[in-house]
């Protein structure tokens, strides 16, 4: 286990977490090469059923990161991201999936330093967790069961 | 329903006279008050200067005593364990893990929902729709009513009344033929606790409110607490040593003024153990 | 067929250094659509934007993925550069080489390999980018300012310099404001309706000024550049054209027992009247909820008084409609009333007055002609206690911030009083003194200092009436709190200033944000001041929260070289990358469903209902459509939408699974 290498895909909003990690570039900051930025104008764009696709498609662990609260560039995108998240999580845990994977984190444009962290320790702690090979398993018997059921 | 009664250490000391008007009363509207067995002390202001969790486990005994007895609803006469039972349902209500521990200190199941009721509060609810037949002798008086600090604050906990101008007691008043006096020294405060260490600053300070009832013409000040009771009333010799003066106005609780009111003796509602000389009746 | 140009830059060794920029390119030329794959050292210098223009020609590029710095850097040079190539600025994207890879990693296999990575992500996505076009939005160009105190006085004025139209809208018959009540000003002491009434008469006479007086915003459809704002023109029961305002009218009025609202109630008026003899337009009008005929149906001696004929009893409200191109709000403020404080008795004193009632009392146009007399008997206090913080920076009360202005203003009536009453005492309790500004602190200790007026740090807990004296107690806290009892003839509280009445309502007209206490809210607390968040709309004055005179009048002028560099152009440019509600084969036809929870996340507004209708008109289905002059593009709606009829233009749903999907797959 020792060589594996975690999957983590961050989802961030372009006006803070995004330039938050282009100052973590302009320090010189270093961060583990795992994570992989995809760029969304605002948390409140990030459709909860992407953290799923990147589960499916292989996808270790997740980062969602935008504006603190009351900075969001829209007025309030984040507080939507915020709730949807509260809820998504819920409905996560219930059905099994181990939530433990995704960090929910604010990081403004100021904060490089913070955006390293986050990141690291979330490199660090999927790396203790493992492949998340279980995911696939769990959808697949889900499917079968209900194949048999009908 | 039956009403619950916590009397607390002054009904059965130094106020006993309140104690007999709140009976008299409540026998001559044939209201039934249960006094909840085995009551404790609720504290009062030593507990939480002292030891914050006994200040909540006294008040949440007798409350969990009340759940017990089936009291849905109990009527506190004086303001200073009204205060300590209100402030306690409020602090457990807020803090659930608080709750579950002074259940376990006072090893009973205890559940905070019982209604407080302070005197007034009673009064409005029992007394008041059926008082207009029952006044035989109005309470054609100026009066002053002073509330003193634990009758309406803190007010965002008990709220109840306005904190800086009550006016409860002063409507309880007009509804038996009293004329309430504009009276800027309503919650100014006795002395309080100090009664007994340092009757100097009970003197000046009770001192003050009994000048400014006597200076605005009023026959009576009225009160709903013990403590004001005994400071305004029993510590009067003090006052007007202090005070080189010589008040005579005297200090009435509001159930004995309701029960001269419907005709009940002086007797009756524990006038006669006054210090002060009541002779408005 | 895709045919995609990828342009690797080293960024000098910025890149290079710990990334393989030739295995990057190397790597993807190998995929699928990708028909050039090429490095180069510097891709932002003019050379390398002459490679990507000349090989878009060249190969014939569908789309351009530039591998450099952040888009956040770079991303309008390569998208101009694309565009001077012949493609669609909005078919290039960027990878993000250098502040996500190369700055933050070691040089190793790894690095490499997530630089490819996040190429490989943006082929897929600048796959299915779209060509769009600029959105562009007509401007009409008028102004609408909302308030006419001194705030928008200033705003119209600015903006009816400039060369454009401006329509001013004020609630009450006068314009002015709170200025024109106030006697003198702080820190000069000149006089209020000295350096006020001159505007005043320019706004009336400016000829790119319509002002409409008693009236107020019925509604507000439309966005930035294109308003449709509804005026309710309130009656005034007097034909304007025939009225010259000689006010014979207003001296014959039965009816005069009616509290002057201008003078804060310490005076009287008739039923028709003239808030005050500066007021312009200077013309009267008649107060319906007074006035006897339209109380017992009978009276009507103005109209028999009225030499030209111009009482008018059965005039209606008029509803007009404006089509105008930005808005200034400028509604102003209100102050607590001694109401507030019941430790003071709830306003039961008559001599416990407020700061305004103050001002008009020292006004030499006020109830007294300018001698301090007060209320209760008209006698002249001989010892006066002012109260700052009434209300102010007092959670119990509900209202935790300063009102700013009364530090001041509160030094101003103490000085004030004892220029009038030179035997008098004036005692002012306050909490601190808050007096930044030019030369306001100065001002301070001029009332301390020459004026002798006693400054008392300290609050008061309660006033009350005795011997008659108010009998203010409060607490110095400079001499280890002892209390202090002041035997007063008046008592002045500097109350807290709060939101105009309305305010509520008009920011919901307006669809801009308010706060807690009503105050409208600006778009950033410090670098969008005036702008609020719908655009086109801008604040000045104290509609944002309590502000002095200099202040209101900085902001104004802000919000009007706002408005003018909107004006400065005919056709509005915006970023097409907003949201759209998806339309399907026949026109009829979308996936909306019409819930309209997209409606209610929009911090914009942005959302329309749009009926479909057949030919004879039958409504067959309302669906959600997305206002292009609105929308900001934050995407909220898509990600809320339960049908998935939303998409946004850039980040669509498409756009970002693709990207999902490339970035964990092997290729």
């Amino acid at each position: 286990m020792s060589d594996f290498e975690p999957k983590v895909v961050a989802f961030v909003c372009n006006w803070c977490t995004y330039a938050g990690a282009d100052l973590t570039g302009t320090s010189r900051l270093k961060y583990a090469s795992n994570v992989k930025i995809i760029r969304f104008p605002c948390t409140g764009r990030i459709d909860f059923m992407l953290l799923l696709k990147a589960f499916a498609n292989g996808a270790d662990g997740i980062i969602v990161s935008g504006c603190h609260p009351n900075d969001c560039h829209y007025t309030s995108g984040n507080f939507h991201a915020k709730r949807r998240w509260i809820m998504f999580k819920e409905l996560m845990d219930f059905m099994g999936i181990d939530m433990n994977r995704v960090t929910f984190s604010w990081v403004s444009a100021a904060e490089g330093a913070k955006w390293a962290e986050v990141v690291n320790e979330t490199v660090t702690r999927i790396r203790e967790m493992g492949p998340y090979v279980s995911y696939k398993e769990l959808v697949n018997k889900t499917i079968e069961e209900e194949v048999k059921n009908e | 329903m039956k009403t619950g009664l916590y009397p607390g250490c002054s009904l059965t000391g130094s106020a006993r006279d309140y104690n007999e008007s709140v009976s008299a009363l409540a026998e001559a509207f044939g209201l039934e008050l249960i006094q909840i067995p085995d009551w404790n002390c609720c504290g009062a202001t030593a507990a939480h200067n002292l030891n914050k969790e006994l200040s909540l486990a006294l008040p949440a005994r007798i409350l969990a005593l009340a759940e017990k007895n089936g009291l849905e609803e109990i009527v506190v006469p004086c303001a200073a364990c009204y205060s300590r039972l209100v402030v306690t349902q409020h602090e457990l209500k807020k803090n659930p893990e608080l709750k579950n521990r002074i259940s376990e200190v006072i090893e009973m199941d205890y559940r905070g929902t019982s209604r407080i009721l302070n005197v007034i509060e009673w009064i409005d609810k029992y007394i008041i729709p059926l008082l207009p037949e029952k006044i035989t002798k109005p309470f054609n008086y100026k009066v002053a009513c002073y509330y003193g600090c634990l009758l309406v604050r803190p007010n965002k906990v008990l709220n109840y009344d306005r904190a800086e101008d009550p006016q409860t007691m002063d409507i309880v008043m007009t509804k038996i033929g009293a004329q309430p006096v504009d009276y800027p020294y309503k919650t100014e405060c006795c002395g309080a606790g100090f009664s007994i260490s340092r009757t100097d600053i009970v003197s000046k300070l009770s001192g003050k409110i009994i000048e400014d009832a006597e200076y605005r013409g009023a026959d009576a000040i009225i009160v709903a607490c013990p403590m004001c009771h005994s400071n305004l009333d029993m510590r009067r010799p003090d006052i007007n040593k202090y005070w080189k003066t010589e008040f005579k106005i005297p200090v009435i609780f509001v159930t004995q003024a309701i029960g001269l009111a419907i005709g009940l003796s002086p007797e009756k509602v524990g006038l006669k153990r006054h210090f002060v000389d009541v002779k408005i009746s | 067929m895709a045919r995609i140009g990828v342009f690797v830059c080293h960024c000098g060794e910025n890149i290079s250094a710990t990334v393989d920029c030739g295995k990057v390119a190397e790597t993807i030329g190998k995929l699928k659509h990708v028909v050039l794959s090429t490095e180069y050292k510097y891709m932002c210098s003019d050379p390398g934007q002459t490679l990507i223009k000349e090989a878009i020609k060249e190969h014939n590029l569908t789309g351009v993925v530039v591998s450099a710095c952040s888009p956040r850097m770079h991303e309008p040079t390569f998208r101009k550069a694309c565009a001077e190539g012949g493609l669609n600025p909005y078919l290039c994207e960027m990878a993000n080489l250098r502040e996500h890879c190369s700055w933050v990693h070691e040089k190793n296999e790894l690095t490499t390999e997530k630089a490819i990575d996040i190429v490989r992500t943006q082929v897929e996505k600048v796959k299915l980018n779209s060509a769009l076009q600029p959105i562009k939005v007509p401007v009409t160009k008028t102004a609408m300012v909302i308030g006419g105190g001194i705030a928008g006085i200033q705003a119209a004025l600015d903006i009816a310099n400039t060369g454009h139209k401006v329509v001013m809208i004020e609630r009450s018959p006068s314009i002015g404001g709170h200025m024109s009540q106030l006697s003198e000003t702080f820190p000069t002491l000149d006089c209020s309706q000295c350096i006020l009434t001159p505007r005043m008469v320019e706004v009336a006479q400016h000829p790119n000024i319509t002002l409409y007086t008693y009236a107020e915003v019925e509604s507000v459809e439309g966005f930035i550049g294109n308003f449709t704002v509804k005026v309710r023109k309130k009656a005034k029961s007097l034909d304007e054209k025939l009225c010259t305002g000689c006010g014979l009218c207003t001296t014959k009025c039965p009816q005069k027992k009616i509290p002057n609202e201008f003078e804060q109630g310490m005076g009287m008026r008739p039923a028709i009247y003239i808030p005050f003899p500066q007021a312009v337009p200077n013309r009267p009008v008649i107060d319906r909820e007074h006035c006897t005929y339209y109380i017992k149906g009978k009276c009507k001696i103005c109209e028999i008084v009225c030499p030209t004929k111009a009482i008018r009893f059965d005039q209606p409200d008029e509803i007009i409609e404006l089509q105008i191109g930005a808005i200034v709000a400028a509604t102003g403020f209100d102050i607590k009333h001694a109401d507030f404080f019941p430790e003071y008795g709830y306003g039961r004193y008559k001599d416990i007055i407020d700061g305004l009632q103050f001002e008009r009392l020292a006004s030499a146009s006020g109830p007294t002609s300018g001698v301090i007399k007060r209320p209760s008997d008209g006698q002249i206090p001989k010892n006066i206690v002012f109260i700052a913080c009434a209300g102010s920076r007092d959670p119990a009360k509900g209202i935790a911030y300063c009102s700013k202005i009364c530090c001041m203003y509160t030094a101003k009536h103490a000085m004030l009083y004892k220029h009038k009453v030179h035997e008098g005492k004036a005692h002012v309790f306050y909490m601190d003194i808050r007096s930044g500004g030019k030369n306001y602190d100065e001002f301070v200790r001029r009332a301390i200092e020459e004026d002798h007026v006693n400054y008392i740090r300290g609050r008061v807990s309660t006033i009350y009436e005795r011997n008659g004296k108010l009998i203010v107690k409060g607490v110095d806290t400079l001499l280890s709190s002892m209390p202090v009892e002041i035997e007063a003839d008046m008592v002045v509280l500097a109350t807290a200033g709060v939101a105009n009445s309305g305010a509520e309502e008009l920011a919901q007209k307006l669809h801009i944000s308010y706060d807690s206490h009503k105050f409208f809210a600006e778009a950033h607390p410090k670098l969008k001041p005036v702008e609020t968040n719908t655009a086109g709309i801008f604040l000045a004055g104290a509609c944002q929260n309590p502000k002095d005179i200099p202040d209101s009048v900085s902001q104004a002028s802000g919000s009007a070289v706002k408005v003018a560099a909107l004006f400065s152009q005919n056709e509005l440019t915006r970023e097409p990358l907003v949201a759209v509600v998806n339309r399907m084969g026949p026109p009829l036809h979308s996936t909306c469903v019409g819930c309209f929870l997209c409606q209610a996340v929009c911090p914009y507004q942005a959302i329309e209902r749009e009926d479909i209708k057949t030919r004879d008109g039958k409504v067959l289905k309302s669906l959600a459509k997305i206002n292009e002059g609105l929308c900001q593009g934050c995407g909220t709606c898509v990600a809320l939408c339960r049908s998935k009829s939303i998409d946004l233009h850039g980040y669509s749903n498409n756009q970002v699974y693709a990207e999902v999907v490339a970035l964990l797959n092997e290729y």
